[in-house]
This record gives structure tokens, C-alpha cells and sequence, in this order.
């Protein structure tokens, strides 16, 4: 049973991982794709780029740390 | 040609100390060659809160192990003794019993007179442990700094000229949180929570470069200190809402009335979930950042138990994965102090912000 909780709560944190990782990927390469188009904007482009990424990386780590309880708790 | 032999020096100079502290770090793994290595113990003694700051420890004269740690005082209360306070030292390590106590795993518990745990005694636990200890020299040192650095503006240094000594490594910080956070967040109304939002950052970001220090406590990646930190800012946010805000919430405008149930749910339930974000954001960023260290540390420690060569091969490796990731770190340290703030500017600005004419928006500057 222990080993089935502990399988569960890694394989939800690694899919949590991808799917941050997706979404951090598309929010840096949208980034990326408007500072290219226009250079001088790179300044509100970044703050918000790290605040959309922020909010990708807090779903995340709601996925990891209920990962972490699965394997915790008893 | 010097400034690149000098570099290199370095390097090598910072690597070798490195080595040095993370060995020492490590030495109760490597030293004690009859029981195994075990890398969760390792990493939950140096993630979690502790009665003392423990660096190393090594085998004496007598074949015993010694502690090299600092105690820190440990204060007690229990409805039927009352208040105790002894320093940690008494403990020797979780061996011994001191005035009816004893220190087992997760906790101070009471013990009775032939040294079992006694569970009719409730122990509250007061004590000044290593992150309360780091949060207070934190604190120290920020006050201080904040402080004098005020008194130099007050005598009209760096008022109208260039920002000096000290001066200049707060001033550009504190420009950004204005200018980056609070000016674009918040309009208008951005005085009256800027020494808020400084406050955080500062604190923030100082308890995390010292969580980095080798050898220290991880002060932010400790949920009880980010939850007291999400608590503020929820109270702060709280204070600020408008009766837009709250029609916003109950009563969503323009929406058909068979889901109106659904997403004043949502929308409640919104209002405690962004400071639970922010709680856990930090919390799950610094630990996870403290524990791959670690674990790369371990690393060694596991190799080395199955032959010398195998730990010797390991060690460059790992060595080089653990400078890397803690120099990103270094940049999360930062960035999480950022963020938490910027993240609180914002749902601040979200609280009062008017309705969809725009009134209360301000100018993006």
C-alpha cells in the first residue's frame, strides 16, 4: 500500500512538472517572440512575463506538495 | 592576463572551500562508517527547524561521537510543570533527559521518572530554535541597516546628489519595488502600501540569501513562516477591498443566472486561495531549492558507500551540479522575494481597482 502511495505521489509530481514546464516553456517563448517584435517594450514584457510564469509555477506546486501528502500521510 | 589567472584562482579557491564546508557539512555521513548513509535523515535534519545549530560532528578519545554545534535555549510549558528553560545542550544529542524531558523525533515530549515518554503531559514548545535565532538576526541587521541608512537621507546625504555608501545598495532596490510593483499595481494609492510591500520584500529576500549561507537555518522554507507572511498580506488585502470588489464576488455582472451558484463559489473561494498561493509558492520554492543541494551532496555520500573511487568520481560532479543550482538559487532568492510582493501589489490593486469604466485604473508608467 505504502509503495502504491509513493508511486502515486511521484508520478503526480512529475506530471505536475510537465505541465509546468509546458506552460513555463509557452510563456517564455511568447516572451521571447514579443520582445523580438518589439524591443522597447522589454521592460513590462518581462514583469509580466515572470508574474504569468509565477502563477503557472503555484499550480504546479499545489500538484507537487499534494504529491508530498500522498506520500506522508498515512 | 592577470585579471584571468586572478579569476581562475578564484575559482579554484571557492571550489576547495566548497569541498570543505560540504564535507564538514557531511562528516556524521562519512564518519560513521558502521551505520549506512541515509540521505532522507540527512536532508529532513537540514530542511527542518532544530533545537541547535549543528555543523559537524567527530569521533573524540573515547570512540564517542561529538557534536560541533551551537545550543540554543529551549523554552518549555506544560499545564503541570510549568514554564521550563535550559539550553539544548542538555539534551547531548537527544541521549539524555533534563528536568523530565526528553527530545525525540519531531519534538520535545515529557517523561516520567523511569525515563519513558509520558503522554498525559502536554509540552508546549516555546523555544528559541535556529529559525527563530536566523529570523532574529535577520531582523537585526535589516533594522539596522534600514535605519541608518534613513538617518544619513534625514541629514540630507544622497538627497539631491548621487546615493551614497549604503545608500546605493538600497536606493536602486527600492526604486524598482516603487517604479516595477507598486506605481503599476496600484495607481495612485501606491504611498500608502509602499512601506508595506519594502517591508516584505526586504524580509523576504534577506531570511532567504541567509537560508543560503551553508551551515544556517532555511528560514523561508518553513511553512509556519510563510503562512504568518500569507496572513498579513490576506489581512492587508482584506483592508482594502471596496463594495465593488465584494459585488464583484456575490453578484458577478453580466452572467446568466444558473451560474451565478457556481462562480460566486469560484470567485469565494478565490479570495483565500491567492494567499494560500502565496504561502506555498515561497515555502515549496525554498525547500525544493534547499533539498536538490542537498541531494546532490548526498550524492557523494551514496557513491562513496559502494567503493572510494566511486565517491572520488561522484564528487566533481556533484560538486559542480551543487555550485550551479545554488547559484540559481541565488537568482530565486531574489526572485521569490519579487514575486511575493509583486503577486501582494497586485491583488492589493485587484481589491480596490474600480468597475469596468476604468476610473480607478492608472496611468502605466
Amino acid at each position: 500500500m505504502e509503495a502504491v502511495a509513493n508511486a502515486g505521489g511521484a508520478i503526480g509530481a512529475g506530471l505536475a512538472a510537465i505541465g509546468a514546464g509546458i506552460g513555463i516553456g509557452q510563456i517564455g517563448k511568447g516572451a521571447v517572440e514579443s520582445i523580438a517584435r518589439q524591443p522597447e517594450a522589454v521592460n513590462d514584457i518581462r514583469a509580466n512575463m515572470i508574474l504569468a510564469a509565477a502563477l503557472v509555477e503555484g499550480a504546479a506546486l499545489f500538484g507537487i506538495i499534494v504529491g508530498f501528502l500522498a506520500m506522508v500521510l498515512k | 592576463m592577470f585579471n584571468k589567472s586572478l579569476k581562475s584562482l578564484l575559482a579554484a579557491v571557492f571550489s576547495v572551500f566548497l569541498l570543505v564546508i560540504s564535507n564538514s557539512a557531511f562528516a556524521e555521513g562519512d564518519s560513521a562508517k558502521t551505520k549506512k548513509f541515509d540521505a532522507a535523515e540527512v536532508i529532513f535534519g537540514h530542511v527542518l527547524d532544530n533545537h541547535e545549530y549543528h555543523f559537524t560532528s567527530y569521533k573524540g578519545d573515547d570512540g564517542e561521537e561529538h557534536a560541533v554545534s551551537i545550543p540554543l535555549p529551549i523554552i518549555l510549558y506544560s499545564p503541570q510543570k510549568g514554564f521550563t528553560a535550559f539550553m539544548s545542550s542538555r539534551f547531548e544529542e537527544g541521549k539524555a533527559v533534563y528536568g523530565g524531558y526528553k527530545l525525540e523525533d519531531g519534538g520535545i515530549v515529557a517523561v516520567n521518572e523511569s525515563g519513558e515518554p509520558d503522554a498525559t503531559v502536554k509540552v508546549y514548545d516555546l523555544s528559541i530554535t535556529r529559525n527563530v535565532v536566523q529570523m532574529l538576526i535577520g531582523l537585526t541587521i535589516l533594522t539596522w541597516l534600514m535605519l541608518s541608512i534613513a538617518a544619513s537621507y534625514k541629514k540630507g546625504l544622497g538627497v539631491k546628489s548621487a546615493p551614497k555608501g549604503k545608500q546605493g545598495l538600497i536606493e536602486p532596490v527600492i526604486t524598482f519595488i516603487r517604479d516595477e510593483v507598486a506605481k503599476p499595481n496600484l495607481g495612485n494609492k501606491y504611498q500608502k502600501y509602499l512601506p508595506y510591500l519594502l517591508t516584505t520584500f526586504f524580509f523576504i529576500l534577506i531570511c532567504n540569501i541567509f537560508g543560503l549561507i551553508p551551515g544556517t537555518a532555511n528560514v523561508t522554507g518553513n511553512i509556519a513562516f510563510t503562512v504568518v507572511l500569507g496572513i498579513i498580506s490576506f489581512v492587508v488585502i482584506l483592508f482594502s477591498t471596496n463594495k465593488h470588489f465584494w459585488g464583484h464576488i456575490f453578484n458577478p455582472p453580466g452572467v446568466p443566472g444558473f451560474v451565478k451558484p457556481i462562480l460566486i463559489l469560484v470567485e469565494f473561494l478565490g479570495v483565500f486561495i491567492k494567499p494560500f498561493a502565496l504561502i506555498i509558492r515561497l515555502f515549496a520554492n525554498m525547500v525544493a531549492g534547499h533539498i536538490i543541494i542537498i541531494c546532490l551532496i548526498s550524492l557523494i555520500f551514496i557513491f562513496g558507500e559502494m567503493n572510494a573511487v566511486a565517491g572520488w568520481g561522484a564528487s566533481p560532479i556533484a560538486i559542480g551540479f551543487t555550485v550551479f543550482i545554488y547559484f540559481i538559487e541565488v537568482l530565486v532568492a531574489f526572485l521569490q522575494a519579487y514575486i511575493f510582493t509583486n503577486l501582494t501589489a497586485v491583488f492589493i490593486g485587484a481589491a480596490f481597482e474600480g468597475g469596468h469604466d476604468h476610473e480607478g485604473e492608472t496611468v502605466h508608467v
